[in-house]
């Protein structure tokens, strides 16, 4: 597996939010992804980025093109280093009510993408890395 | 195994020339492909086989002296398997250079039959590994090939048709999986757009079998749909259908169903203000004007 | 500081969202309807996402929100114009809006607001145009 191309981006306000997903929807655009599966990843980018700001306190995004054969795919890290979460089990399995409900969204995004894997300590950080495939 | 690189390549033209004389007596396929191509092929892969031999050595061929060889043997496969060769024919033209090579070794090793075992050995082994690469390059490209065709099948069996202004129909025949489902949630939902449809009816009579992950998928088609402000129907609801559905604790609550399809175009004319209406007057027949009386 | 504009046509809202929006801009927005439909005295309110390409589950709420809200105070809320992949992420994503109602166009959701096509004429009647 190739790592062709990276970029960092800081995600410390909400308008980071937005460039995020600006970034991702660039990104996969050149990497020729359907409307559909652009979406899903933008989608899933912005609900992992806010939870990095809003949960984690302010972290970054690490966007990675990359190469497996004959794959393309982006690869999408999001780290903080905020409070973690305790019981990321749970966190998984919150699902969403229209109006209220406070999800993390992790559960929903884990849908959106191809490969998900999520890594957290209480009081270290969380990091999430999300793969959609072409 | 310096040897072996020295002996194949102090060889090399007259291995070339009994291999091309070889394959001539057998089947060359001379209807597939012409002489002088033929030849340049035996030459090239005969070249980068001692390039590699003579770089990394006949064990580890996923070394970088072997990629040469290895990109050749990938690009004829693909280019034979277009021209109607069959794997084991692509198979068999590497492993032809098996005999001329230990002629070769036979010929040239200074030592006992022991050493010179050893080396058809290696060569053979190396030789084997060659062949294989073209069979597995041959079933990637296959395998390629299936994928985009299934691809297109799915795409071509989800059409999607206009009943009426602002109703259209989604027959589905066959499974309901989960590639499939994405298949015709975006055929669907596009037509929806286009044609500003308010209603589609989703028709499984074709469907052979509902369960809980079919049911799923439907439910996620019918809810994207009215996210958009379109509404569905189900038709095409067979008995048996419905009682897996009542069996499985499948909640279609909120979702709605009829047996049939003229059911739910029914429906759907009638939810959109539409009434269909008989004309009261009586039809003239064609027939029984051929037997009215000539007023005369 | 910029909002998303809120329009008045008779007693309809009609809000239309191009920008791709930060998360404070759609907290704005939902103060503005509150504050317009107490105002002015709404009886609906149309929200036009035709030109959003992304809608995360922050902005989902956000629309649940303002029609739950919008109810309270004696409002209907519609959203429409939802694109075909926004529809499809949003439910993957596990969010299905039960209480927003939904059309496929601004002339579809003014015929679910007001039964008619101008809100001016509101309680027209249920006759429809044999269209």
């Amino acid at each position: 597996m190739n790592v062709l191309k990276r970029e960092i981006m800081p995600l410390k306000n909400s308008n980071d939010v937005v460039l995020a997903r600006q970034k991702v929807r660039q990104w996969s655009i050149g990497l020729r992804f359907s409307l559909v599966d652009q979406t899903k990843l933008v989608t899933a980018a912005s609900e992992l980025a806010r939870n990095a700001l809003d949960h984690g306190k302010g972290g970054e995004m690490t966007m990675e093109e990359l190469s497996n054969g004959a794959r393309t795919g982006l690869r999408l890290i999001f780290e903080d280093s905020g409070p973690g979460i305790p019981d990321i089990e749970q966190a998984l399995s919150d699902g969403f009510t229209s109006g209220s409900g406070m999800g993390l969204g992790l559960g929903g995004s884990k849908r959106l993408v191809n490969e998900f894997s999520i890594e957290s300590e209480v009081g270290k950080g969380t990091k999430v890395t999300v793969v959609r495939w072409r | 195994m310096n040897e072996l690189a020295e002996i194949v390549s102090k060889n090399e033209e007259k291995i070339r020339a009994e291999w091309i004389r070889d394959m001539a007596k057998s089947t060359l396929r001379a209807d597939l492909m012409g002489k002088d191509e033929l030849q340049e092929q035996c030459r090239v892969l005969l070249s980068n086989v001692i390039t590699g031999i003579k770089t990394s050595g006949p064990a580890d061929l996923s070394a970088a002296g072997w990629t040469p060889a290895r990109e050749f043997l990938q690009d004829i496969s693909v280019s034979r398997a277009r021209l109607g060769f069959s794997p084991a024919e692509v198979a068999t033209f590497v492993l032809s250079l098996k005999q001329p090579l230990f002629a070769a070794l036979r010929r040239d090793v200074k030592g006992n039959q022991d050493q010179l075992f050893d080396m058809v050995w290696t060569a053979t082994e190396m030789l084997d590994r060659l062949a294989l690469i073209t069979t597995e390059a041959f079933m990637a490209a296959r395998e390629e090939l299936i994928s985009r065709q299934q691809q297109e099948l799915l795409e071509l069996s989800t059409p999607v048709v206009k009943l009426w202004d602002g109703i259209l129909a989604l027959p589905i025949i066959g499974t309901l999986d989960s590639a499939r489902t994405q298949v015709v949630m975006e055929s669907l939902l596009q037509t929806v757009v286009a044609t500003n449809s308010k209603f589609a009816i989703i028709d499984i009579t074709g469907v052979p079998t509902v369960d809980t992950l079919v049911a799923q998928h439907l439910l996620k088609t019918i809810t994207a749909a009215r996210l958009m402000g379109a509404e569905c129907i189900i038709s095409g609801v067979r008995p048996q259908i419905a009682q897996t559905i009542v069996h499985l604790g499948i909640n279609l609550e909120d979702v709605v169903t009829k047996a049939k399809l003229s059911d739910a175009f029914a429906l759907a004319l009638q939810r959109s203000g539409r009434k269909v209406v008989r004309e009261t007057s009586a039809p003239v027949s064609p027939i029984s004007s051929l037997f009215a009386k000539r007023e005369d | 500081m910029e909002r998303i504009p809120v329009l008045r046509m008779g007693s309809l809202l009609l809000i239309t969202i191009q920008v791709d929006m930060h998360d404070k801009l759609a907290l704005q927005l939902q103060d503005d309807v509150t504050q317009r439909i107490s105002e002015w005295g709404s009886t609906g309110v149309l929200i036009d996402i035709s030109s959003l390409e992304i809608v995360d589950s922050f902005i989902g709420r956000m629309l649940a929100n303002i029609a739950a809200m919008s109810r309270v105070l004696g409002a209907d809320t519609v959203v429409v114009g939802m694109q075909p992949a926004v529809a499809i992420t949003l439910v993957e994503l596990g969010m299905s809006l039960p209480g927003v109602r939904t059309a496929l166009s601004v002339e579809a959701g003014m015929e679910l607001l007001f039964g008619a096509t101008s809100p001016t004429q509101s309680g027209l009647g249920d006759e429809r145009s044999q269209a």
